[in-house]
């Protein structure tokens, strides 16, 4: 893996925010809408007097997560697009690019996003309604690392479905994190979910994430949700990248590279 | 004499059974030459393009670029070839400059900027470095494409129909362009297109294909005197329709059957 080529691939992705303020401000919107309408629910609900534990904390904190999944898959997802759409793939691919850089670029590009949205959520959040994300302790940062792989996982697997469907699955780059939401656990506790589902978010490495997030907000450390948690996701990923190296092959081998790099 | 750029034995490759789109293509691109496919839509002369560049995969046959086989070895293949097409666009949102940045970043071009400035100014496109790629006209941006082809001076250049789309006078300045920098650095060059002129004016060497077959190969003037033909077009609409079994090598003996090399080809 060459890292001056995936540097180059980093600028090329980065390059497109210098010159669209309407993509600076997609970045920055939707993020803040989600936690003005799920802080100000909350806000509500404890006026009406059916106080959550730890109040706002929760939902406040489990916008805050899954904005971490779904900024890092997009990451990865809308990479790929963007050489989709500026019909830029017969170029890249005929430079002297691994596969694996190409991923490895866009996983950058990921924790960049993430890092900056997280960031700014982390301030708006503690101005909106004193939700300090720090609360979390140092259950924080491998959490983080979790959510980000699961958006990883999320992204590298969009990625490949997209090289095989080429344009006509764009749909699918923004329904895919969608589609774990109800089973992760992210606004409410796995227990909340009926049994025969449960195994189902069990099986989501994102779930023990925010499982671990709420506990950790009450004070504890889950060590079992955080093992799971990675464990999972080294898994998922391994079967991401199985599939995105299989679907890449298949691609070539039928001309899908090239036609959707050109239509 | 020098090793051959390219060697290309028995190509064949399938997108469907049995449907060939590439037939049992053999040819050799040599050091410094500049070698035409030419033929009708359909002919085979981008999938061939493609099948260099690693961007598919071949059914069967052999590939061998600067001594290596292809794809098996496509990073250091790579490294030493470059690739413009009329359908492959740099990214239009970013500027020239910016474009022409990552493109030498990802080649490893020692230092980019310089290497920018001087292409640039060779190509007579300095007014539009700061320009977004997407504004552009058909003109400039060929232009801009065959300077990111240039980048990491390529010891062989892969152009697929650079000039379609572009009126004949700024057609007429990349072509003498092309031949100016073909013959100056020496570069090997395969050329694919359906315009003659193109062929005519770039090209040492001509392979004419139809449906995946060689049909014919030698020098244009060559080419016209073995068809008894007075131009390039003439020819081109000639064999394009002919659809019958008549010609000498187009029969259903196969892939194996020869085509109509011309005196003093390889």
């Amino acid at each position: 893996m060459n890292l001056w080529r995936i540097w180059a691939l980093v600028l090329r992705y980065t390059y497109v925010y210098r010159r669209s303020a309407i993509r600076i401000l997609e970045v920055f919107f939707w993020p803040a809408i989600d936690l003005l309408v799920w802080g100000f629910l909350t806000l509500y609900l404890q006026q009406r007097g059916r106080e959550l534990p730890s109040g706002v904390a929760f939902l406040v904190g489990a916008v805050i997560f899954w904005d971490v999944i779904y900024r890092s898959q997009q990451g990865i997802t809308l990479s790929f697009l963007e050489d989709i759409w500026s019909r830029n793939l017969l170029n890249l691919f005929s430079a002297p690019v691994r596969v694996t850089e190409f991923v490895g670029a866009t996983c950058v590009v990921g924790i960049l996003k993430t890092l900056v949205v997280g960031l700014y959520l982390t301030v708006l959040a503690f101005f909106l309604y004193r939700f300090n994300l720090l609360a979390v302790g140092p259950a924080l940062f491998p959490l983080f690392v979790n959510l980000l792989l699961t958006g990883w996982a999320l992204g590298i697997a969009t990625t490949a479905l997209l090289l095989r469907w080429g344009q006509a699955a764009e749909g699918i780059a923004w329904a895919v994190p969608f589609a774990i939401q109800p089973f992760s656990a992210v606004f409410y506790p796995v227990s909340v979910l009926p049994s025969w589902l449960q195994p189902v978010a069990w099986s989501i490495p994102a779930t023990h994430v925010f499982e671990g997030m709420r506990l950790a907000l009450r004070g504890g450390f889950a060590w079992d949700h955080l093992v799971y948690a990675t464990l999972l996701n080294l898994v998922y990923l391994a079967l991401a990248g199985i599939l995105f190296a299989l679907l890449f092959a298949s691609a070539r081998e039928k001309g899908l590279l090239v036609k959707i790099g050109t239509q | 004499m020098s090793e051959p750029v390219v060697v290309v034995q028995k190509l064949r490759k399938e997108f469907s059974r049995n449907r060939p789109v590439v037939n049992g293509l053999s040819f050799v691109l040599n050091r410094g030459e500049a070698l035409g496919l030419l033929g009708p839509n359909g002919a085979g002369k981008t999938t061939v393009v493609h099948l260099l560049l690693g961007l598919t995969t071949p059914t069967s046959g052999r590939i061998v670029i600067f001594g290596l086989p292809m794809p098996q070895k496509r990073i250091r293949v790579l490294q030493r070839v470059n690739f413009a097409s009329a359908y492959a666009l740099l990214p239009s949102n970013l500027t020239v400059r910016q474009n022409l940045m990552v493109f030498a970043r990802l080649y490893g071009v020692a230092r980019p900027r310089e290497k920018i400035a001087g292409l640039v100014a060779e190509l007579e496109i300095v007014h539009l470095v700061d320009q977004v790629a997407g504004r552009l006209s058909a003109g400039e941006a060929a232009r801009v494409s065959l300077c990111k082809a240039l980048l990491n001076d390529p010891e062989l250049l892969l152009l697929d129909e650079p000039t379609a789309g572009l009126d004949p006078d700024i057609a007429d300045k990349v072509r003498r362009l092309l031949r100016r920098l073909q013959v100056e650095r020496g570069i090997a060059v395969l050329y694919t297109s359906h315009n003659m002129r193109d062929i005519e004016a770039v090209c040492d060497r001509v392979l004419f294909l139809r449906r995946g077959r060689l049909l014919a190969e030698g020098s244009p003037v060559e080419i016209l005197r073995s068809f008894r033909c007075d131009d390039l077009e003439t020819l081109f609409i000639q064999l394009s329709r002919e659809e019958s079994e008549s010609l000498p090598v187009e029969s259903e003996a196969g892939p194996e059957e020869p085509s109509r090399r011309l005196p003093g080809t390889r």
